[in-house]
């Protein structure tokens, strides 16, 4: 099996389109979104690329055009060498790129958490769910845009109570029961524990 | 003639079988987790079951979410090395030594043999320690609990050595881009030494209270079979990966922070079940006590950090405290973090769960532009649906036992 350098030419005679890309450490290339699924197919099935190290994504930030960059980084078990391939989504606003799932099981789960982190789809993808944020958060954490501190959202409160026969209450630090606020909450409805206010540290309890 | 053997009647058998597959059966939903004793951490598993029989089961993650990249691409790479703690905060120091590697490759930098060294060996004190954690827990979770004892006693030897090198014991944050935050105290590689001897034949006797245990066998034995096909496939690595038969182990085949020097075995399983990633954890602490020793038989002498990267690794304090150039690189280095130039880089290390990998992409200065974990425990879960299906519920608590996750390092 040659070093993953030295296949480069070979690749670039069979994908005309595809570009070099400026690297430090390993071989890497650009490829057309459309042309992705077939350039990594043949570095699975002809140079053996069989390990799906990591896919991921990057974003240029709101202003860059292509602003989202999907990257694989795949490894050969025999050339004990890993191969970079990245694609630019076309659409900044509604950015999309062709699974890989049918390549690699793998990538399932990783495409789910790009979809949930940077809102990228991947068409053929079977099942696109969120994957670390639940299901119903409305935004994508890791684009540029979204703040460090997090946007405040609405818990999925009503939907968890029509599915489980339990009320719903606050956290305690969102206004539920054990926090007293002044002059708003009965203490004596909030916390149970206050309802017999016969006695205290300063007035014995009566006899039963 | 009278001692003749009857044969059982198979008809009446046929007919009874018959009558019980009849039974009105219904699938249930189970949901394990996400605190539950044997999901180790908070993990859920939403299940289909038939009886006993799982149908489907779908992981859920995120419960430990707290959003590690985008707090990385927040802070200087320094800063981000305490939140590599909290990824598998069973093996922090490997995963300090893995990301203080992909950005010194991003630099193009290299650490002298000593700091190399001392890598090294805090790595595979880490393994030691997650691996002998990941035993234990096993062993609870298939009954075996007196395991758990055993291990946690050795583990406790092993962070005070933490705590003399680092001066925490859990979470220890020891490297730093270029180097590692202190050299070695006086004596330690000494001590380290004198707990791999002692350690050993406690190993043998955990190990021989299960190896051939037949309570241990048969909860393990050709349960949770993962082929070496699909072990590919789902991106598996590290002792999962071995343990189905695939020699992939990054330490052997690219080399990093001078691992080529020593000699060591790779240990890789026969059927890929539940006993065969226990076997391969089992022999790794072996091979691991091995390197550590040959690592200290030549400890090299000579600095513990790179010297010539004097925008990247913040300078010794005496000399910060009497030197006026040296003062204004450590405020220039504390305050805008050490100096990566633009580009991207790859790099993954074989940590005990698997293959922890960052990618690093810089635009110059301080401050990762993106950083991306690709984490051990988050690519092995994702073969969870294939191998749950059709094992019994009593097998996934030995599947999740035998796959030794940690919930920090899959959520993120």
């Amino acid at each position: 099996m040659p070093a993953p350098t030295a296949i480069l030419p070979a690749l670039q005679t069979r994908f005309p389109r595809l570009t070099l890309r400026a690297s430090a450490d390993h071989p890497a290339v650009n490829i057309p979104a459309d042309e992705a699924g077939a350039l990594l197919k043949t570095l699975r099935d002809e140079f053996g690329f069989a390990h799906l190290a990591d896919l991921t994504a990057v974003d240029g930030g709101p202003g860059a055009t292509p602003r989202f960059t999907v990257v694989w980084h795949l490894f050969s078990l025999t050339a004990h060498g890993y191969f970079r391939v990245a694609a630019h989504c076309a659409d900044d606003a509604e950015p999309a790129m062709p699974s890989t799932t049918p390549l690699w099981p793998a990538a399932d789960w990783h495409e789910r958490e790009i979809w949930d982190m940077f809102g990228i789809t991947f068409p053929g993808h079977a099942d696109l769910r969120r994957i670390l944020m639940w299901d119903g958060y409305p935004y994508h954490p890791l684009r540029k845009e979204f703040p460090l501190a997090g946007l405040p959202t609405e818990l999925p409160d009503a939907e968890i109570a029509a599915e489980i026969p339990t009320k719903v209450i606050a956290a305690p630090m969102a206004g539920g029961p054990f926090v007293a606020t002044t002059g708003e909450l009965n203490l004596g409805e909030a916390e149970p524990r206050a309802k017999d206010e016969s006695w205290n540290e300063r007035r014995e309890k009566p006899d039963a | 003639m009278s001692n003749a053997y009857t044969f059982p009647d198979n008809a009446a058998k046929t007919a009874g079988a018959a009558a019980s597959a009849e039974l009105p059966t219904e699938k249930m939903s189970l949901s394990m987790g996400p605190s539950h004793p044997s999901t180790h951490g908070v993990l859920r598993l939403q299940m289909e079951i038939d009886g006993e029989t799982v149908v489907k089961a779908d992981p859920v993650i995120g419960y430990l979410h707290r959003g590690d990249e985008k707090i990385a691409e927040n802070m200087t790479y320094n800063q981000f090395v305490p939140y590599t703690d909290r990824l598998d905060y069973l093996a922090p120091l490997a995963n300090n030594v893995a990301y203080a590697l992909a950005v010194e490759q991003l630099a193009g930098l290299t650490v002298p043999p000593r700091c190399q060294a001392i890598r090294v060996i805090s790595a595979e004190l880490a393994r030691i320690s997650s691996h002998l954690m990941g035993l234990g827990a096993f062993g609870i979770d298939v009954g075996a609990w007196t395991i758990f004892l055993y291990t946690f006693t050795e583990r406790e030897k092993l962070y005070r050595l933490f705590e003399e090198l680092t001066g925490a014991r859990f979470t220890n944050s020891y490297t730093r881009i270029g180097g590692v935050a202190r050299d070695v105290p006086e004596g330690w590689t000494d001590r380290v030494n004198a707990f791999c001897d002692q350690f050993l034949p406690i190993l043998d006797e955990v190990l021989g209270m299960l190896s051939r245990n037949k309570i241990f066998l048969d909860r393990t034995d050709g349960v949770g079979v993962i082929s070496k096909e699909d072990a590919i496939a789902y991106g598996l690595t590290g002792p999962n990966l071995r343990g189905s038969g695939v020699p992939l182990d990054l330490r052997k085949d690219r080399p990093y922070s001078g691992y080529e020097q020593y000699d060591f075995d790779v240990p890789v399983g026969v059927k890929g079940d539940c006993y065969d990633r226990y076997a391969v954890r089992g022999e790794e602490m072996k091979q691991s006590v091995r390197i550590i020793k040959q690592a200290i038989a030549r400890f090299p002498g000579g600095d513990w950090y790179a010297k010539d990267a004097r925008k990247i690794f913040a300078p010794p304090k005496d000399k910060v405290l009497t030197s006026m150039e040296e003062l204004i690189n450590n405020f220039m280095i504390v305050t805008e973090g050490p100096q990566i130039p633009p580009g991207e880089a790859y790099f993954e290390a074989e940590n005990p769960k698997g293959i922890l990998g960052f990618y690093v992409v810089s635009k110059g200065g301080g401050v990762p532009w993106r950083l991306k974990i690709r984490s051990p425990s988050f690519c092995n879960l994702s073969i969870l649906p294939k191998i749950c299906a059709g094992a019994l519920v009593a097998d996934v608590v030995s599947i999740l036992g035998s796959f030794d996750f940690v919930m920090g390092e899959c959520d993120r």
